[in-house]
Formats: structure tokens, C-alpha cells, sequence
């Protein structure tokens, strides 16, 4: 039996915003079917009570002072930037 | 012979005393680059004019300098962001990323103690892989023998030692992505404790489990470079408040009394009868030291690879979420929605191994899935934390090999994802328990290829881990061997 389905990887493609070919869909498929079916194996083991490990050190409650401070400049942040215009990034329009 | 065969202390005593200066050991570094490059193919980007004038500037002030590294030649791996200095993570997406507009704690780190930064090093894209086959660039290839792989993620770091380009670098671990190609490239790798080495401008793939090491030719150097990278960074939250002792000091040569455990997992079918052969001399070689070893048992070594698996992947759909083509890096020119722009950006960007894994992660976290999936993986997690803790309650350090096999062909596992994920099934449990480990070299195969010890030890006990090392170093001389670069020329 699959795990998961064509339609769920088209799905799983959007929610995790990448533009998919079919004959990608096709491959992710199989792919992470055989994948998710290996890790089906973990179900093998009794986790009842087991506490998940987040972190293996127990660091907890890592605070700083909320200061400015000087980072970079705005010219230096639009440095890299694909587009930009007026001293802002620059992407296509969010509304009609 | 080249200036690389010495140590990094014993090349500082020589530019102390005058009978070297820095703008040798640049010059000797690319000439090397220049003699091999094409067919070891380490290198992404070249540091090459800035690295000259900083050798010249540091000449100028030698005598009264007592900084750590100073003059002393590195490689970093594409994945560590450098201030003025393309940084691509090996990826198209990044391929416009000239300058990332700071520098990462631990080359921070590296510039005070005024070291010189040789280039940027070839990766798997993004850090995921273990061939190295997954740069977008080309394909870094074993100095020992350039049809073989370096190993992945690092692949490039530790090539560039192997090959005598640079005398040490910096990789990142995930799941053994500095051992492992240490191993198959015949050097000394380390994957420090979590949080020993600050993850501030390492590109992130895997948060819980990325930790920045040192791949060098021998373990004294090793110690010698984490001293230099290691401590608590305010810019890192998970970067732990604990004291940086002297690595070197450890490397006394003495093992009398050792206490070394040997899982029967990690000497299980899959490994090898070579690789097999050459750990249980090792073993054979600690005794002789005077060290004892026992056989003892990680139980939950076998689910280690579903593990890991599903928390990097769900981890790095997180991390990998802000390329999106806006504040720098790939940005299509065929879309008209934002939305458009995002997914076609990232779909231009990213190769096959990131999709998956991003597909992978969105997936184990997505609605539905999260309890069965991301959550079981984390708990198993812990299974596999208690395994050690338990094994270290009597043992000093955890020794086995790096890797099931040496190093395999170019292009042998690309096509198959599972298979390829099988040669990290001794690194990986290591990463899920933070805790440090080192890959030496222990041996060849009938090919001439380099097989790696791996010896595990407790959370910051990196000292007893060196100690272990060196003390098997001083008594063979597999590290002394070195690569003929024989094979394709491709």
C-alpha cells in the first residue's frame, strides 16, 4: 500500500511553496513512499511516556537585554537584493 | 616536501623564527591549488587576491604577533558565511551571493587569531548528501582516487587537506558530514559537542543537530583549531555557556587504563570485512597501549537512520522557508504573482536532494502527520540519547568504524536516495545525542582507499576523545601516508 499519493505531493509541493513538474510529482512519489515506508520502522518501538528530546543539552530559557543595536545599513540590506526600487525590495503586486 | 607536512605549531615556530613568512605559505597554497585543483575540484571560490594582501600586511607586523593562527592558511566550507566573500552553500540558489555582509562567529574566530582564509569549499547542496555528487557546481573528487567520492557533506574540506591545498579547514556535521568524508579522504575530522561551536553564520540545515569542526592532517592540529573556534557566542541560543579547556594539553600519548566500549551495532552486516579488519587491529593496537575495550550494545542504533531522516528534513523545511527570492539569492523571471514568485524562485534554486528533503519535512510536519511522524522521531531520539548515557556510565569513549565501506564510485549510489543515506548509519546516532566525535585514519582497503576510526565520547569531553586519538596516531602511521591522486582525469 502507498503512503502517500500523488495528490498529496502536489499538495505537500504547495504548502512548502515549490512550483512541481508532473514528472517530478511522479518521482517525489516514489520517493518519499520508499522513504516514509522505511521510517514506518519506528513504529516498531513503544514511546509511551518517552519524553521527545527538543534539545540534548537542557538549555532553557536563553534571554538577552532587548537593546538596539547597529546591524547593517539599508543600503548594505538591499545590497543582495534581486530587485529593488526606492530604497525597497521590489516583488510583483499583491493586489489585482 | 611541502610546507603542509609540518604541524600548524611547527609552521607558527618557523614564521616566528624567520625561516618562513606568511606569503610563503599563501604562495604554497595556491601553487598547490594550482597544480591539483583540476582534478581534485575542492574549491568554489577563491579568496585569492584579499588572502595575498593579508599575507603581506601580516609580514609586515610578524615578530610582535602572538595571535593563534596567525599566518596560517585556511579553507572554509561554502556553507559558513564570509563578509566580502561569495557564499553559495553549493547551491544555484545562492549563486549571486557575493557578499553576505558578515562574518560567522567562527570565522570571526579564525580572523582575530589572523589566520588567512584561502577560498570557500566545495559541499553537498545545502549540506545534504554524502558523495558530494550534490553540488550544483561539480562534483569534488578523493585525492586517494578521483573515480571515488570524497564523502559528503564536507566533502570539499577534507579533499583539500588530503590533497595538500590547504594544511586544515572547517566542515559542518549534520548526520557525519565532517567524518565521513574525513574518513574516505584518509584525515582527521571532529564533530565537536552540540553547542561547543557557535552556529551563528552557519547556514542552517538541520538547527538541532549542525555543529561547525576542524578537519586537519593530524589530531594535534585538530585540537589546536577547535581551541580557536570553540565557546559560548551570545549570537547562538543554543550555544552552551561552558569553559574552553586546552585540547592540546590532553594529547599526552597515554592510554593506560582507557575504558573503551565497542557497540556490536556498528560491526554488524553492512560493514565491510576491510573496514572490519582495520577497527579490530585498532582495538588491538589500544590494548597493546594498555587500554581495555569490552563489547557492549547501542539497542536503538538500528532506527537511528529513520530518525535522523525525519527531523533534519522537517528541520530543514523550516530553515530553508526564507529563500525566497526577495532580500538576496535566485529570483525567477517568470513569474506575475508573489506567490508565483515564490515557488518558481525556490523550484530554480534548489536541486533534487533539498526538494526532497523539503518535501519530506513539510510533509512530517503537516497536519495529520506531526504525532506519527515528527513527534515519534523525537522520542526515539531520546531512545537513542539513553543508549549512550547508559554505555558512558562505564566507559570512557565509544570507538567503531566512521563508515560501513571506504569510499565508493562516482555516480554508483546517486540514482537511489536510500542507499545513499545507508553510509551515514554510524555518524548519524553521534549528532542525535550531541555528543563530540572524531574520524582518524586506521587503515587502507585492498584498492588503496582509507578507512576512518570513529571514537565517540561524553557531552564536552572532547579532551578524552583527543587523547584517544592522538595516542593511536603516535603509534601507527596511517596519517603519514599520503594520496597519489591517481585515477579519471575528468
Amino acid at each position: 500500500m502507498s503512503r502517500i499519493s500523488k495528490e498529496e505531493v502536489v499538495h505537500v509541493a504547495h504548502l512548502a511553496r515549490l512550483a512541481i513538474s508532473e514528472d517530478e510529482a511522479d518521482m517525489f512519489t516514489k520517493q518519499l513512499d520508499d522513504i516514509i515506508t522505511y521510517a514506518e520502522q519506528l513504529n516498531e518501538l513503544d514511546t509511551e511516556g518517552v519524553e521527545p528530546t527538543t534539545h540534548v543539552l537542557d538549555l532553557k530559557n536563553v534571554l538577552r537585554k532587548d537593546e538596539p543595536k547597529n546591524w547593517i545599513s539599508k543600503d548594505e540590506a538591499l545590497k543582495n537584493a534581486p530587485k529593488q526600487q526606492d530604497g525597497q525590495f521590489k516583488v510583483p503586486s499583491v493586489l489585482e | 616536501m611541502s610546507l603542509f607536512e609540518y604541524t600548524l605549531r611547527e609552521l607558527q615556530e618557523k614564521l616566528h623564527n624567520k625561516e618562513i613568512t606568511v606569503t610563503e605559505l599563501v604562495d604554497e597554497s595556491y601553487k598547490r591549488i594550482g597544480e591539483v585543483e583540476d582534478q581534485v575540484k575542492a574549491f568554489l571560490t577563491l579568496n585569492e587576491e584579499a588572502a595575498r594582501a593579508q599575507a603581506a600586511a601580516l609580514d609586515e607586523e610578524r615578530g610582535s604577533a602572538k595571535a593563534k593562527l596567525f599566518g596560517l592558511p585556511i579553507g572554509v566550507k561554502d556553507n559558513i558565511v564570509t563578509k566580502g566573500l561569495r557564499t553559495t552553500a553549493a547551491s544555484q540558489f545562492l549563486d549571486n551571493f557575493e557578499d553576505p555582509l558578515y562574518d560567522a562567529t567562527v570565522v570571526k574566530k579564525l580572523s582575530d587569531a589572523k589566520s588567512v582564509t584561502i577560498g570557500k569549499l566545495n559541499m553537498d547542496e545545502f549540506a545534504m548528501g554524502s558523495s558530494n555528487e550534490n553540488s550544483s557546481y561539480f562534483a569534488t573528487r578523493n585525492p586517494w582516487n578521483t573515480e571515488y567520492v570524497p564523502g559528503g557533506s564536507s566533502g570539499g574540506s577534507a579533499a583539500a587537506v588530503a590533497a595538500g591545498e590547504v594544511p586544515y579547514s572547517l566542515g559542518s556535521d549534520t548526520g557525519g558530514s565532517i567524518r565521513q568524508p574525513a574518513a574516505y579522504c584518509g584525515v582527521v575530522g571532529l564533530k565537536p559537542t552540540y553547542g561547543r561551536v557557535s552556529r551563528f553564520g552557519l547556514i542552517a540545515f538541520a538547527s538541532s543537530l549542525d555543529q561547525i569542526g576542524p578537519i586537519t592532517r593530524n589530531v594535534e592540529d585538530n585540537a589546536f583549531l577547535l581551541e580557536t573556534i570553540s565557546g559560548h557566542d551570545p549570537m547562538d541560543s543554543t550555544s552552551a555557556n561552558v569553559e574552553v579547556p586546552n585540547f592540546t594539553d590532553a594529547l599526552t600519548g597515554d592510554v593506560k587504563g582507557l575504558k573503551i566500549a565497542v557497540p556490536k551495532e556498528y560491526l554488524s552486516e553492512g560493514v565491510t570485512p576491510e573496514v572490519k579488519e582495520a577497527v579490530q587491529s585498532a582495538l588491538k593496537q589500544y590494548e597493546e597501549l594498555g587500554a581495555t575495550w569490552e563489547e557492549v550494545s547501542l539497542p536503538h542504533s538500528k532506527y537511528a537512520l529513520s530518525t535522523y531522516y525525519l527531523l533534519a528534513s522537517s528541520e530543514a523545511s523550516a530553515n530553508l522557508a526564507r529563500f525566497d527570492g526577495v532580500r538576496y539569492g535566485r529570483r525567477t523571471e517568470n513569474a506575475e504573482t508573489m506567490l508565483d514568485m515564490f515557488k518558481r524562485s525556490r523550484a530554480e534554486g534548489f536541486g533534487d536532494e533539498v526538494k526532497r528533503r523539503i518535501m519530506l519535512g513539510t510533509f512530517a510536519l503537516s497536519s495529520g502527520y506531526y504525532d506519527a511522524y515528527y513527534k515519534k522521531a523525537q522520542q526515539v531520539r531520546t531512545l537513542i540519547k539513553n543508549d549512550f548515557d547508559k554505555v558512558f556510565e562505564n566507559y570512557d569513549v565509544i570507538i567503531g568504524p566512521t563508515t560501513p565501506t571506504p569510499a565508493f564510485k562516482v555516480g554508483e549510489k546517486s540514482d537511489d536516495p536510500l542507499t545513499m543515506y545507508a553510509n551515514d548509519i554510524l555518524t548519524i546516532p553521534v549528532n542525535l545525542a550531541g555528543v563530540p566525535g572524531i574520524s582518524i585514519p586506521c587503515g587502507f582497503s585492498n584498492e588503496g582507499l582509507p578507512i576512518g576510526l570513529q571514537i565517540i565520547g561524553k557531552h564536552f569531553d572532547e579532551q578524552m576523545v583527543y587523547r584517544a586519538a592522538h595516542a593511536f596516531e603516535q603509534a601507527t602511521d596511517f596519517h603519514k601516508q599520503r594520496p597519489s591522486l591517481g585515477g579519471a582525469q575528468s
